[in-house]
């Protein structure tokens, strides 16, 4: 039988703001234990819930990037159920109205444009973390440890529609949520430290069928290559296990990437009822058109926005578009690349920005916002090859030098070393028939109808022009010079 | 009881006192707290902190000694114990907190505070203001003042048999479905609970944080003015406190200079010629002591003597009221109790297995029945396939309730009166035999929480008790939104003319 994957994720998305969604707490990562945690936090007797505006904020910012419908009033419920790490034994969050609701992301799959839709993005705060590990008590029995300093970070849960049917779907659907949330500056999208967390819903079914299969959630992925290993994993168990005569339980899962495996944390029996409710010590959010008009007014330019500017304007074909346009900095400094080059030739840009200099920057492990050659640098470089002063092959050889530095100026680079090629016709006729009288057989295998020949003779002379000779003309003079 | 505070019935009168120099604030509050110490059999205080009083009285009187200082400056005040404090214990009246200090103080408790009040200490209470007789208090119960044997209302029942015993001026109390109001009428003084949302609910333990609101106790309508006024304003730290009130300033300033433009006006022989007073027939009905009704029959006369209208109006959703209440207090209050979990404070079990035994365990040993009980009913009512029918349902009345009195107030009625509570004190120990009774006794005064109306209760007569005894009989008086100060000023006119607030009792002393 023929199987199908159905896939949705869930992404717990930290938003970036200085203090917590309900209290005035810091977030930053990484300080001690508790430091972070003030009575709001601690669900000390007498304490309220007060809305951090920084957080709507960047939901209306989220909202209107994916096109979704931001609700004018939500309302944030109660989630009931004892955990440790959780103070106040209930988790405030959105349930039966949302803050965004609906809304779609593209992204590239193989080199195809995809739209994958959204089903909706509330707002909830994050819980505590509990400590299990190699964690001593005061008298120094083991025991399990309790850190609040992450407890009410604002997340904003992002849900989409069942709509992926492959891993590599989910992975891309994932990682342009990723760069979208990174490119609104809404999320830090470090995901070692849990700024982005996905669950994935994966279910099975029969070729053709039309109804869902049972799905499971699973937890605790914290990278796209796990999500795709997770998903993978996953889908081969629940075919198996239906192929062999079972049936897939709806249960939550972990990912175990150390076993590369997922297993089950809870079924749907011993599920929680939540007992959700509205929270009595938070008024309705109401989101003014006000508040809309001002957030979208400061907006960025959107990925989908310029992708589509890149497209119409500067001819780059969709899929170098749309990779660059994963990243703010990458098409920022695409843009500062191209607005130095004609028109019509920004998929230069494009092409050494996918090509050579992302290739440098991940053999160095550099990020390009640390780029070593700046925008303005690389177009000097690129413009002597539109003018025909170096070769795309020099050009490498160019750009290495100036990545290594302390030069940076192609211009001076191409003097110092002589890489300047040689356009003069004179010269370059002078080699090639240089050429066709020390290689005497190969010109004859040549005349003798190998096309293969010819390659060999033009090999030849750009050899003896150390690589500088204008490679057209070469060809054209050597072609000349045969034929006659 | 107390001669002192008998002598100086009010905080005005105190206060000339304190200018004349007849005493100071820190004589008065070692005076007092050694009447505290001698009515310990009250049970009305579970913590006083003699030193940090003085140290607040001293503050007082360097402020009069300069000059500059509020009305309330040098009031001996005290807190229920639902209000958390930095200088108290603050137990809730519950095991579970029994040891429990405050890192922080309530909002309320700090706006006295910077008033010039001098606090004597904590009142008992109903556990988490779960109550309306003060016996479900794990410092076992308060006495009320009048008789010894009978209950001084809940759940602010300390705050109501402190000032009643004349231990302090004023005192705040919770009310979330009666618990200012009805101790204070079973008490023989005033309480007033504001529109919800005037005064903070920041450091006040919450039961149901919808229907919670604080409260203050006094003899008389004037301090109570004086008293809510100080304690009213817009909290940033409450997403629920209001901001402005008909386009003014939710701040303290508001209630009084509202308050006193309604004195200046309530004037000549009819001060209330004008004012329309609804009396809901429902709040006559089967369940009412035919004695009570009459002293609040006598009482409404009494108004109509001072030139107000008396309007006969229905509000037929009252007797839902209890029913509503009971699901939508409950519900909240199951969530708000979650935290204790005995993880990080509160009363933890010493012998348990795993986290969730010990959470179990402790809680089982922490709460007392009734808190238990309305953590079950709330539970159950939140939950998978009853939500529904229980909680939604319960809203869907509650607004019917709010528009039933807006109805009424749109063109009927400037205020409404009627009974506080169907009887007058009960015998301790017998409403626990009858938990039912208990809670049909909450009828007159839930309407007002779930409708977060202002709402106040002053003594109008007396009624026999089970024994025969006369036993205090409360009016109650219920405004609009925001409009707390008229209650007050119609009542001080009230108080002008007759004399049940200045009764104190006598058996004790």
């Amino acid at each position: 039988m023929k199987w199908e994957t159905v896939i949705g994720l869930e992404a717990h998305v930290q938003l970036k703001t200085s203090s917590k969604i309900f209290s005035a707490s810091a977030t930053r990562y990484g300080a001690l234990p508790n430091t972070q945690a003030n009575e709001v936090d601690m669900a000390l007797p007498g304490s309220l819930p007060v809305l951090n505006g920084h957080a709507v904020a960047h939901a209306i910012r989220f909202g209107l990037a994916i096109g979704a419908q931001i609700a004018p009033r939500s309302i944030f419920a109660r989630k009931n159920y004892f955990y440790p790490d959780l103070p106040k034994n209930y988790q405030i969050s959105q349930y039966e109205i949302p803050v965004v609701l609906g809304g779609s992301i593209d992204c590239l799959v193989d080199g195809e444009l995809r739209n994958f839709a959204l089903t909706r993005a509330h707002l909830e705060e994050d819980a505590g973390k509990s400590i299990h590990d190699n964690f001593t008590g005061p008298d120094g029995q083991p025991c399990s440890g309790i850190d609040l300093n992450r407890a009410g970070t604002p997340l904003l849960e992002i849900v989409s529609e069942p709509d992926m049917r492959s891993a590599a779907q989910a992975v891309a659907y994932a990682k342009a949520l990723h760069s979208l949330v990174v490119w609104l500056g809404i999320c830090d999208g470090n995901m070692q430290e849990g700024s982005f967390r996905i669950d994935a819903n994966v279910s099975v079914r029969p070729v053709g069928q039309a109804e869902f299969g049972t799905r499971t959630e699973t937890k605790n992925v914290n990278s796209f290559r796990f999500l795709e290993r997770a998903i993978l994993f996953e889908v081969n168990r629940q075919i198996e296990l239906i192929e062999d005569g079972g049936t897939v339980v709806q249960e939550t899962r972990l990912y175990d990437a150390d076993r590369d495996e997922t297993r089950s944390m809870r079924s749907k029996e011993d599920a929680h009822d939540y007992r959700y409710f509205p929270d009595p010590d938070l008024p309705p959010l109401i989101i003014t058109e006000q508040w809309i008009d001002e957030i979208r007014s400061a907006m960025p330019e959107l990925p989908e926005q310029m992708r589509t500017r890149f497209i119409d304007e500067l001819g780059l074909p969709v899929a170098e578009a749309t990779q660059i346009c994963q990243n703010p900095v990458a098409a920022q400094y695409f843009e500062a690349v191209a607005s130095h080059l004609p028109a019509d030739q920004a998929k230069l840009a494009a092409n050494w920005l996918i090509g050579d200099l992302a290739a440098a920057l991940n053999r160095d492990n550099i990020d390009l916002s640390q780029c070593p050659v700046s925008p303005t640098e690389l177009a000097a470089l690129l413009k002597r090859i539109l003018d025909n002063t170096i070769s795309n092959k020099i050009a490498r050889d160019v750009f290495a030098q100036m990545w290594a530095g302390p030069e940076r100026d192609a211009d001076q680079i191409i003097e110092a070393k002589g890489l300047k090629q040689i356009s003069d016709t004179g010269a370059i006729a002078a080699l090639v028939d240089q050429v066709i009288d020390s290689q005497p057989e190969i010109v004859e295998q040549y005349r003798a109808g190998k096309e293969k020949a010819f390659n060999s003779l033009v090999g030849q002379v750009m050899k003896l022009a150390k690589g500088k000779a204008n490679p057209a003309q070469v060809n054209e003079l050597l072609k000349q010079r045969l034929d006659r | 009881m107390s001669k002192f505070l008998h002598t100086y019935p009010n905080i005005r009168s105190f206060r000339q006192a304190l200018e004349q120099r007849e005493f100071s604030v820190q004589e008065a509050t070692e005076t007092l707290l050694a009447e505290i110490s001698a009515q310990k059999a009250l049970n009305a205080f579970v913590d006083v902190n003699p030193d940090l009083s003085m140290t607040q009285a001293h503050a007082a009187d360097q402020q009069l000694a300069a000059g500059n200082s509020s009305l309330l400056c040098g009031t001996p005040l005290a807190h229920k114990d639902i209000f958390v404090t930095q200088g108290w214990r603050t137990t809730a009246g519950s095991k579970m907190l029994a040891d429990y200090v405050s890192p922080f103080d309530a909002t309320v408790v700090q706006a006295l505070l910077k008033a010039g009040g001098v606090s004597l200490g904590k009142l008992n209470c109903d556990e988490f203001a779960m109550g309306s007789g003060n016996e479900h208090s794990a410092a076992g119960p308060t006495l009320n003042p009048w008789d010894q044997t009978v209950v001084p209302g809940g759940s602010s029942g300390g705050s109501a048999a402190a000032v009643a015993a004349g231990l302090v001026l004023g005192a705040t109390g919770t009310d979330t479905g009666g618990s200012v109001r009805q101790p204070a009428a079973l008490c023989g003084i005033c309480g007033i609970k504001p529109t919800y949302g005037v005064a903070s609910r920041f450091g006040m333990i919450a039961y149901a944080s919808s229907l919670d609101q604080a409260g203050v106790l006094a003899t008389n309508a004037d301090d109570l003015a004086l008293l809510l006024d100080a304690i009213s304003g817009f909290d940033p730290r409450d997403a629920t406190s209001i901001e402005t009130c008909h386009g003014q300033p939710n701040a303290p300033g508001r209630i009084l200079g509202h308050y006193e433009q309604l004195l200046d006006q309530y004037a000549g022989d009819k001060p209330l010629a004008g004012l329309r007073i609804g009396v809901p027939k429902e709040y006559f009905g089967d369940g009412l002591n035919h004695d009570v009704a009459q002293a609040i029959e006598q009482a409404i006369r009494q108004f109509e003597a001072l030139g107000a209208t008396r309007v006969d109006i229905s509000l037929p959703n009252t007797a839902y009221s209890i029913a509503a209440y009971y699901v939508i207090a409950p519900a909240e209050a199951s969530s708000n109790l979650a935290r204790y979990d005995a993880v990080r404070y509160g009363h933890r079990t010493t012998q348990y297995g795993d986290l969730q035994d010990m959470t179990a365990r402790s809680r089982a040993e922490g709460f007392g029945d009734e808190v238990r009980k309305r953590i079950m009913i709330g539970t159950y009512v939140l939950s998978h396939g009853y939500y529904d029918a229980y909680y939604l349902q319960a809203q869907r009345v509650r607004r019917l309730i709010a528009q039933g009195f807006q109805l009424a107030f749109k063109d009927q009625c400037d205020i409404i009166m009627g009974p506080v509570n169907p009887t007058v004190a009960p015998e301790i120990g017998s409403v626990a035999k009858d938990a039912t009774a208990e809670w049909l006794g909450d009828i007159y005064t839930l309407s007002v929480n779930l409708a977060g109306l202002p709402g106040l209760s002053i003594p109008c007569g007396f009624a026999p008790g089970q024994k025969g005894q006369p036993l205090p009989v409360g009016l109650q008086l219920i405004g609009n939104y925001f409009d707390e100060a008229r209650l007050l000023a119609v009542a001080q006119k009230y108080q002008q003319v007759t004399d049940w607030h200045s009764r104190r009792p006598g058996a004790a002393s």
